[in-house]
């Protein structure tokens, strides 16, 4: 049967081209991989292969022809015996005229730009009289481990120094001891390529908690947690979890310059596909951990090391989790909303202490799961004050604080009083000084400054 | 178009010479088709043809068994139907339609399979090197005998993170064939001007893991080094590392006019080595094969491909409720 040959698009962008040189003539037999023409696109002249075999019937499109549309009939194959004038009506374009029908312009929803919504469970009752411990936030996360290990043979823990060092910050103590050297893996120094490989064995089925020595480090890592591990579900089509966990401190300790004090709770947040934990409290710590490791999507969980000292009361119960995606109000108040995380809680709660001196009342509410956000959290306690500041470590521009600010205009602008105040590390590399690295992060009398602008007092 | 002779091997069955022979050419022509609906504006973006490449994929399949796992880069069309799986959801993941294997939302470079064991698709260069480790990494501690084949290129043989992935798929002996597709050019940069040594499957010893290398044009002699690593891997001796020797015929990807090299250095390689053609010898000398039957076969592989063009027009575009699905796993209960 008389075929078209039809003009090709050779490059992502191409809609029409010149038809620079034709190797053919009228009469050739052509077979599959032979070169028939040239064609110049906008980039650059492409050799053009035959795919079919047959006899070159007739030229439709002379060489030297310039702007010829993509789709267009350029030349007429026919088979032994058959002639060119067999060919049915072109055919050219069927492609153009399916876009055009595609509801391209329809609404996806009200609001496109909202992360996808994830069902929450319900937070977890503590029962009336459960003993409470005092535990550091550095043994409660060593705990969420060992309670997951002990669940399942499937989750392991891997990074370095975690194994026979123990922890470069003591959080995998007694870990080794306890479930060996398979399951207590220490790696050389290549964060790229034991993220990577922590990756494969998540999709190999297996649930890797890969610590960083810190977050710094991930930075070497961050194409697979981004590329490998968040998008590939979807770009499976659902296929292809990745259960998997990086853990580690995340953002400034003391002193140590600005290659170890970068915090990324902003960047990992604005990644679809990810889950982003960074909490505050030991009891937090630990539940919100343990629901990482059992997560089936890929969760970036921050620590902070100068929270890993500090100790509070954690529930003693068998199995406490905290559901991943769900703020809690730390302190209820009425005139001004301090939404933090992380280590900017102790800023938004030293402030809260002091404002109450002065006869402001602050809500401070601890977001703890920074993607998904509860933003209906944020909105609930605004319809309440009117009033909100926010409060991180991280750089200024893009901060979770601004997208906080741009939630809270086009969901609860009629509540507010006064315009959200984001308080933020400074927009400066970490400097080295003590001096400077106390200026350089965010301060409670910021936060504090910050309320009393929102309240006008 | 007489191929170069291939060193018979005695221990090949015709029933294997002819199942090589179908898969391979079933490779060219279903990348051949895609090239033209590339040509024709149904598939979109970027589209990476295996043309030339057959006899890597076909000759490594050749020794897996059920449960090993392969993964590779974003030239992967030829990996997914030498592992069995339907060209119609391949066709029709690049023409990004719904019965794709991603359901129209990987396209050319991101498709998955986890009941094939194949575990993409990768888009960037090297990447699935370490993922690759990780999934034999899963089985080692699953404690099978599994053997993950992890493809990447000469030009990814470049990344740091192939050496940090040698260092520890060495150190903890894991089952893992770092298959090293040398097809000579990274995107058009030559090897002679990228790689400063020629020896790609040396690259091991620094970290004790053996290597060797093989003519990829050479379907038969990819399968028995294929055979041989895979030997070593399940045996628990390790990783392995098979350079295999060919070249691509078209571009990089479809809009590469392929200027780093002569239009007379392509068709040497199609009209002496091309690895169809070897097998296709071979079967004919050896009075394995009529050309009566070696037609029927083409027949046969035509019909397949034009079914999985078709399929790929007709399959619809994906819903657009499509856009906010499979971005989370629900949790269990």
């Amino acid at each position: 049967m008389a075929t078209e040959i039809l003009m090709p698009a050779l490059s992502p962008t191409m809609e029409e081209g010149t038809l620079a040189k034709w190797l053919v003539k009228e009469g050739d037999t052509v077979s599959s991989g032979d070169i028939m023409a040239e064609i110049e696109t906008d980039k650059a002249t492409m050799e053009f292969e035959a795919v079919d075999e047959g006899i070159i019937g007739k030229i439709l499109i002379a060489e030297g022809t310039e702007g010829v549309k993509v789709n267009t009939a350029i030349a007429i194959l026919v088979e032994e015996g058959e002639s060119a004038d067999d060919v049915k009506a072109s055919s050219g374009g069927a492609a153009d005229d399916d876009e055009d029908k595609a509801p391209i312009n329809e609404p996806m929803s009200a609001n496109p730009g909202a992360p996808v919504a994830v069902v929450v469970p319900a937070e977890m009752d503590i029962p009336e009289g459960t003993e409470m411990k005092p535990t550091t936030v550095r043994e409660a996360l060593r705990d969420a481990m060992a309670e997951e290990m002990r669940r399942t043979p499937e989750v392991f823990l891997m990074g370095e120094e975690v194994a026979e060092y123990q922890g470069a910050y003591k959080i995998s103590q007694g870990l080794l001891d306890e479930f060996g050297a398979k399951r207590v893996i220490d790696t050389p120094i290549t964060e790229h390529g034991f993220a990577g490989i922590g990756v494969g064995a998540a999709f190999g089925g297996l649930n890797p908690i890969v610590e960083f020595m810190t977050f710094n480090f991930a930075m070497q890592a961050i194409d697979h947690i981004i590329n490998s591990a968040a998008k590939t579900l979807y770009m499976s089509g659902g296929q292809m979890g990745c259960p998997i966990v990086f853990r580690g401190p995340n953002g400034a300790a003391a002193r140590v310059g600005a290659q170890h004090s970068h915090d990324y709770a902003a960047w990992y947040s604005q990644i679809p596909g990810l889950k982003v934990v960074m909490p505050y409290s030991a009891a937090d710590a630990k539940g919100l951990l343990k629901s990482a490791i059992r997560d089936p999507n890929p969760v970036v969980f921050l620590e902070n090391e100068i929270l890993y000292g500090q100790s509070f009361d954690v529930p003693v119960m068998d199995d406490y989790t905290v559901p991943l995606g769900k703020a809690k109000i730390w302190r209820e108040g009425t005139d001004v909303t301090i939404v933090s995380f992380g280590i900017g809680m102790k800023y938004a709660l030293e402030a809260a202490d002091k404002l109450a001196e002065d006869g402001i009342s602050a809500e401070v509410l601890d977001l703890r799961t920074l993607r998904p956000m509860d933003t209906g959290a944020i909105i609930e306690s605004v319809k309440k004050t009117n009033r909100c500041v926010t409060v991180e470590e991280g750089f200024p521009v893009c901060s979770i604080g601004n997208y906080i600010s741009s939630v809270l205009m086009q969901e609860a602008f009629d509540y507010l009083d006064a315009p959200v105040i984001n308080c933020t590390g400074k927009d400066v590399p970490m400097p080295y000084a003590a001096n400077l690295e106390k200026l350089a992060l965010t301060t409670t009398k910021e936060v504090i400054d910050a309320v009393k602008a929102v309240t006008y007092r | 178009m007489a191929a170069k002779k291939t060193t018979k091997k005695a221990n090949v069955s015709k029933e294997e010479l002819l199942s090589y022979y179908r898969d391979m050419l079933l490779i060219r022509r279903f990348e051949e088709k895609a090239g033209q609906l590339y040509g024709m504006g149904l598939i979109g973006g970027f589209c990476h043809l295996y043309i030339g490449q057959e006899a890597v994929v076909v000759g490594l399949e050749a020794a897996t068994k059920d449960g090993d796992k392969r993964i590779t880069s974003y030239r992967d069309h030829g990996h997914m139907l030498a592992c069995g799986m339907d060209p119609k959801g391949v066709m029709a993941e690049l023409t990004g339609r719904e019965g794709g294997y991603s359901k129209g939302k990987g396209g050319s470079m991101h498709m998955f399979s986890k009941e094939k064991h194949f575990y993409g698709g990768h888009g960037i260069v090297a990447a699935q090197v370490p993922l690759g480790a990780g999934l034999a990494f899963s089985d080692k501690y699953r404690g099978n005998d599994n053997v993950t084949f992890t493809y990447f290129g000469d030009g990814a043989a470049n990344q740091g993170q192939v050496y940090e992935t040698f260092n520890m798929a060495a150190l903890w002996d894991l089952p893992v064939i770092f298959v090293i597709e040398n097809n000579q050019y990274a995107m058009g940069t030559a090897m002679a001007r990228s790689t400063s040594s020629p020896d790609i499957y040396t690259r091991g010893a620094a970290f004790g893991i053996k290597g060797e290398a093989v003519d990829g044009m050479d379907v038969l002699a990819v399968k028995e080094a294929s055979e041989k690593a895979v030997a070593h891997c399940r045996a628990g001796k390790g990783p392995y590392i098979l350079e295999v020797k060919t070249y691509r015929y078209r571009g990089h990807s479809m809009s590469d006019p392929a200027k780093y090299r002569t239009r007379e250095e392509v068709q040497k390689m199609r009209d002496e080595r091309d690895c169809i053609e070897q097998v296709r010898d071979i079967l004919l000398t050896g009075k394995h094969a009529t050309d009566e039957d070696l037609k029927a076969i083409d027949k046969e592989i035509k019909g397949i491909v034009n079914e999985a063009a078709e399929f790929s027009k007709e399959s619809p575009e994906p819903s657009l409720d499509e856009l906010y699905t499979d971005i989370y796993m629900e949790a269990e209960a």
